[in-house]
């Protein structure tokens, strides 16, 4: 293995003309227009299209007033909390996917993959569908609340008042549920193939020991398990902070996230350089919540 | 010694099926208290489901299990007095040497100071003093398995049980360990139930053994009782190396019986057999019970063999394999009938292994206690 890893190292030529390709698509497609976008944060509009870069450091200046810290301190409240609840509601898919008999399993790993192969636009609408107030779920809560009328008079007592719609939608709840949908998957693949790894002799040899199925689970399973949860946290808190789509259609006035705000600056105030500012602030705190997770890993690996 | 009389596990009519399969079947017997009790079959055959159901990670399908005079039948595994060293050790990654052999005691609530100590005698018990701070993936395999010996030891159960605690050595580490389990179980006199597929290890460690064969015990004995008496073609073969010829049963009397075998000879005993007479019977002899006539020694070889009637226990062939093993040299023989016998013969001196070569033509002789006359 090493020593066709080193042929290739000193096979100069091929590798060159291997690499080449990715290397110049990355270039061209990815590093360029962050270059520019990022130049443009040190710049100012100069007219309606033209944007001249001056160097000023307004933008980011403008981008710690309170109105923008909030709204970034809440996307990461948000981002925290969906994170939080898919890696408790996750937990127990991964670990029932994992000791399920191994005939099932790949098909309960496809009932995870399944919503991935839809369009994310598509699938957000749908479950707008079942939360509007005259969605399946109203209607689900409205049957509940005129049985439990019904009952009511059956012990002779008064009725219930007429079943009001609850609003589930358009507000914070609904797009932290919609983020907990669609994040969902992220955090199950990366814990099933760490219990997966999980020798389950571990668990045997815990139960024969004496500890319950608790402690069991805390002691044993969680920190066995602890990459997997890493790994599912990062990539659910990621893209859960630059959330766009989720916040902005099953979001009220007050449920906007720094992806919103951002897509403001580009479109209706056309204030490109602000834009390239707050997403380049958006983009150092990934950085850094990714560097925080490779010194965790290393630190592990030393151990 | 009566205590040690007392059956400690009781096993009664267990069967266990997965599916359509059977893997257990209706098997009932005893281990004794402080007994080194092995379970001995090729792999599928039940042995370690049986380990497991004792342990309860598996429940039986029909039948009982009762561990020191308590029916087990709705006790958990973590509410077991048996504790289990598992193949693979199942030493926690992320725990150091005495966290790992703590474990137990940490979970049932033991004082710390407590733990310490017994912790520390476990490790002594095992041979790990010093390595109290290390982390399983820095210690080798044999390590690993102290640790999980430690660990199981430390519960003071009443049963300790072993899923394969030797397979995954390398042979001179396994003759060790086979010495050091004995002698461990001698010290700690708690009463140990070992699985294995391999007879050395089986007779080397064991007080009892129970053969195990398609989920049903072909045959519980002390282990130089299997080798010298097995009771059926299956343990006679599983258990070391033996030749096997069908024969009929045509002498048994309680002091002498005779077997005529087409493919060897006629077989002369010197006890009865109780077997129906004319019956169809299985001869099997030891390749070690039988003696080459080395060319010049016939005198003194046709006098050891005087324990039979003329033309008895003798058979002639050629040599067509041999195999030098250093202590014993292993002769593949084709006999006058065509069919093959193996001997085994030790090399008492430097050259015996040049007394034969292939192709030469040789006579044997057994005794007439040699022999063993199976029934099925």
């Amino acid at each position: 293995m090493s020593g066709a890893l080193q042929d290739w190292k000193s096979q100069k030529k091929p590798f060159a003309a291997v690499v080449s390709a990715p290397v110049f698509w990355l270039a061209l497609f990815f590093v360029a227009p962050m270059a520019i976008v990022w130049l443009y944060s040190f710049g100012q509009n100069a007219g309606p299209v033209d944007i001249e870069i001056s160097g000023t450091l307004d933008n980011y200046k403008r981008a710690t007033e309170w109105l923008y810290v909030s709204i970034f301190l809440k996307s990461f409240a948000v981002a925290a909390l969906t994170t939080l609840l898919c890696l408790i509601i996750g937990f127990p898919v991964a670990m029932a996917i994992t000791f399920a008999a191994p005939k099932w399993r790949p098909w309960l790993l496809l009932g995870i993959m399944l919503p991935f192969w839809t369009n994310l636009l598509i699938r957000t609408y749908a479950l707008m569908a079942l939360m509007g107030t005259n969605g399946y779920m109203n209607k689900g809560l409205a049957g509940l609340w005129e049985g439990a009328s019904w009952l009511r008079t059956l012990v002779g007592m008064q009725p219930l008042e007429a079943w009001t719609p609850v609003q589930l939608l358009y507000n914070n709840f609904a797009v932290v549920l919609g983020l907990v949908y669609v994040h969902l998957p992220f955090m199950v693949l990366p814990l099933y193939s760490a219990l997966d790894r999980l020798d389950k002799s571990l668990i045997e040899a815990s139960l024969d020991l004496g500890a319950g199925h608790f402690k069991t689970f805390m002691q044993i399973v969680v920190p066995l398990a602890a990459p997997g949860i890493v790994a599912g946290v990062m990539i659910t808190l990621i893209p859960a902070l630059g959330a766009y789509l989720t916040p902005d259609l099953m979001g009220g006035t007050d449920s906007q996230m720094i992806a919103n705000v951002i897509e403001r600056q580009f479109k209706r105030a056309n204030d490109w350089p602000f834009g390239a500012a707050l997403s380049f602030l958006l983009i150092y705190a990934m950085f850094i919540l990714i560097a925080f997770q490779s010194m965790r890993a290393n630190k592990v690996k030393e151990v | 010694m009566t205590q040690a009389k007392q059956p400690i596990i009781q096993i009664r009519n267990v069967s266990k099926r997965f599916g359509k399969v059977t893997a257990v079947d209706n098997i009932s017997l005893d281990i004794l208290a402080g007994e080194f009790f092995v379970l001995l079959g090729p792999s599928g055959c039940g042995k370690t489901t049986l380990l497991r159901m004792i342990a309860g990670f598996e429940m039986p399908t029909e039948g009982q299990i009762i561990i020191d005079g308590q029916d087990m039948s709705l006790v958990p595994p973590n509410k077991r007095p048996v504790n289990m060293v598992f193949q693979s050790y199942a030493v926690f990654p992320h725990m150091n040497v005495t966290d790992n052999v703590g474990y137990g005691l940490r979970i049932s609530g033991v004082s710390k100071g407590e733990i310490r100590d017994r912790v520390a005698e476990a490790l002594e018990l095992v041979k790990l003093g010093g390595f109290e701070d290390r982390m399983p993936d820095q210690m080798s395999g044999g390590q690993r398995q102290r640790v999980a010996l430690a660990r199981s030891l430390v519960m003071r159960p009443k049963v300790l049980l072993l899923d394969e605690p030797l397979s995954a050595l390398d042979a001179k580490l396994r003759a060790q360990m086979q010495f050091e389990l004995a002698d461990l179980q001698d010290k700690v006199g708690i009463t140990f139930v070992t699985v294995t597929h391999d007879q050395d290890e089986a007779l080397s460690m064991a007080s009892r053994v129970a053969v195990i064969n398609k989920g049903e015990v072909a045959q519980l004995a002390p282990p130089a009782d299997l080798y010298e008496y097995p009771a059926n073609r299956f343990v006679a073969d599983f258990v070391g190396s033996v030749n096997i010829f069908e024969g009929k049963l045509t002498l048994d009397e309680p002091d002498k019986a005779a077997v005529d075998c087409p493919g060897l000879g006629k077989i002369y005993l010197n006890h009865g057999v109780t077997g129906p007479h004319g019956a169809d019977v299985w001869v099997a002899l030891r390749p070690e019970k039988i003696y080459l006539h080395v060319p010049g020694e016939g005198k003194a070889v046709r006098a050891a063999a005087q324990d039979a009637p003329d033309g008895h226990n003798l058979a002639r062939g050629t040599i067509k394999g041999m195999s030098y093993l250093g202590d014993i040299t292993l002769y593949e023989i084709q006999l006058e009938g065509g069919q093959m016998i193996r001997v085994s013969r030790p090399n008492l001196s430097r050259h015996d292994q040049e007394d034969f070569t292939w192709d030469d033509k040789v006579s044997m002789h057994w005794r007439a206690d040699s022999p063993v006359v199976l029934l099925s």
